[in-house]
């Protein structure tokens, strides 16, 4: 793990005397696309605000690599009306930044036509790019996006990820994305994180998408279900904290083995 | 021209300039209401002054980064909504002002002067205050553009990016509390937000960009402080209230020019 980007270890948070977050570990290297999935209120955004720096954990250690630049791409843009911004102006904001180097950005996004509107009267799918312009034009070592599809029609939101992936390997950058869609994310990303609280389950999306615990968050919607079972710990009650399990005396034995990547104790 | 009136001139310019780039931030941040409960602060540190025989520009002052600062930390550490805390503070200062004011029987003071201005009895010692006041600002304004229009636009992106964001914010409020400190003697504790606020808001229809908004609101403030000591000098209205009336009008006016 020399070329980790960011690591997380035991990272607790809580926020209004609720546990938000219960001894998390995380880590990105470069070139790699993390994912984490999980229902809400499952903490992802705070997890987030605990990687960028914006929120001090209770307990843990977050690790940053020294200098790290990091390019940040929030869930939303909400600028005053009154504040006259044209999409050009928005990304100057970035210090060092002239039209030139705004219109490359711009371009490798595929949104060069909106560079002259104003910020408050683009399209969702279009501000989603004009904030990723933003984020690469910082020459980030990491990219963090929360929720980057956000208000995306379905075919925008799969050229979305596959772009993603495209400035991965052109940047060779690490990447932690926030997510909600399983079927997108499974063919895009290294690492899939399933998170409930506390990390649920992770590891490569296939082992993931095979986990109990996994399918128990996600129901239905698990790709494939059920390829192996094993007994799992504990459960989730309605607000995602974990209860005991109907047969604990199995259950509880500390030795029980879980699939690969699989954190939670 | 009279000595008087060139000062008053002089004065009111320096508030115009300063008041577009400033006054602009107060839209776009919707702090409209915070710049009304410095300014309602500002006759308590008035009472203040007088109590602690200090000048009554210093008072103010400091008066108001006190209150600027009592209330950043109120925000962070109570629940209660801005607008309710701003709601509470601005008529309590002023009341308090009023009431410490009224136990000073030794000292007359032109409570009218306070409130809506007396820019025609400006000094060479008042006018003085209020150009170095107002340069300081401006300079400091120019030189944080930048940043302060970055936290502006996304204050955990600006954050994420580098910049420190919660002094930012302090500075912006406290060069709101200078100018208030300065615009007190122009206008009057009870007018001035109406001099950054209208300026700014007649400039935006037409802008296009943030700095043409600032601009635009520095010209718009330099004309109505001429016309309305125009029609002080030829009508004998009063300077303050004039200026006002004469920005408002210009407000009305831009909604007549299409926009952009």
């Amino acid at each position: 793990m020399s070329d980790a980007l960011i690591r997380l270890e035991q990272v607790t948070v809580t926020l209004a005397g609720q546990r938000v977050l219960d001894n998390i570990q995380l880590s990105v290297r470069a070139g790699e696309i993390v994912t984490l999935i999980g229902p809400n209120g499952a903490g992802k955004t705070t997890l987030v605000r605990a990687v960028l720096g914006l929120l001090k954990p209770d307990a843990g250690s977050v690790w940053r690599k020294p200098k790290l630049r990091i390019g940040y791409m929030p869930q939303k843009l909400h600028v005053d009306p009154t504040l006259p911004l044209s999409v050009l102006r928005f990304l100057r904001l970035v210090p060092g930044v002239d039209r030139a180097a705004a219109m490359a950005a711009l371009a490798e996004v595929g949104a060069e036509k909106v560079i002259d509107s104003p910020v408050q009267g683009i399209s969702g799918g279009e501000m989603q790019r004009v904030l990723l312009a933003r984020a690469l034009l910082r020459k980030p070592e990491l990219l963090v996006l929360d929720e980057p599809v956000q208000g995306v029609d379905v075919a925008g939101q799969a050229e979305l990820y596959s772009l993603i992936t495209r400035l991965r390997d052109r940047y060779h950058c690490g990447v932690l994305m926030v997510s909600h869609d399983l079927h997108l994310v499974m063919s895009t990303t290294d690492q899939v994180v399933c998170l409930n609280r506390h990390v649920c389950c992770s590891g490569h999306p296939e082992q993931v998408s095979h986990d109990p615990a996994f399918v128990e968050l996600f129901g239905n919607h698990a790709p494939s279900l059920a390829i192996y079972h094993h007994h799992h710990d504990h459960a989730h009650d309605l607000h995602g904290a974990v209860v005991d399990d109907a047969t604990p005396a199995t259950a509880q034995t500390p030795t029980h083995v879980h699939g690969d990547g699989c954190k939670h104790g | 021209m009279a000595d008087f009136l060139l000062y008053a001139l002089l004065a009111g310019l320096a508030l115009a300039v300063v008041a577009g780039p400033l006054g602009s931030f107060v839209v776009w941040r919707r702090m409209a209401y915070f710049g009304d409960t410095l300014s309602h602060a500002a006759l308590l540190g008035v009472a203040l002054g007088f109590l602690l025989d200090i000048s009554p520009a210093l008072a103010v002052t400091v008066g108001c980064l006190l209150l600027a600062i009592l209330l950043v930390t109120l925000q962070q550490r109570q629940p209660l909504a801005s607008d309710t805390l701003l709601g509470i503070l601005a008529p309590s200062t002023l009341s308090l002002g009023l009431v410490v004011l009224s136990f000073m029987h030794d000292v007359r003071i032109d409570l009218m002067g306070y409130l809506f201005g007396d820019l025609l009895a400006i000094g060479t010692a008042d006018l003085a205050w209020i150009l170095g006041g107002s340069a300081a600002v401006l300079v400091l304004i120019i030189v944080l553009w930048r940043p302060l229009l970055a936290i502006t636009v996304h204050e955990e992106l600006a954050r994420v990016e580098g910049l420190p964001v919660a002094t930012l914010r302090m500075t912006l409020m406290l060069l709101i509390a200078v100018v208030i400190a300065v615009a007190m003697k122009i206008v009057g504790v009870l007018l001035i937000t109406s001099l950054l606020i209208i300026p700014a808001a007649a400039a935006q229809r037409h802008a296009r960009s943030p700095e043409q908004m600032a601009f635009g609101a520095s010209v718009l403030g330099i004309v109505a402080v001429c016309l309305g000591l125009a029609m002080s000098w030829f009508k004998d209205t009063p300077a303050g209230p004039s200026i006002v009336v004469a920005a408002a009008a210009l407000f009305l006016l831009s909604f007549l020019l299409p926009k952009r």
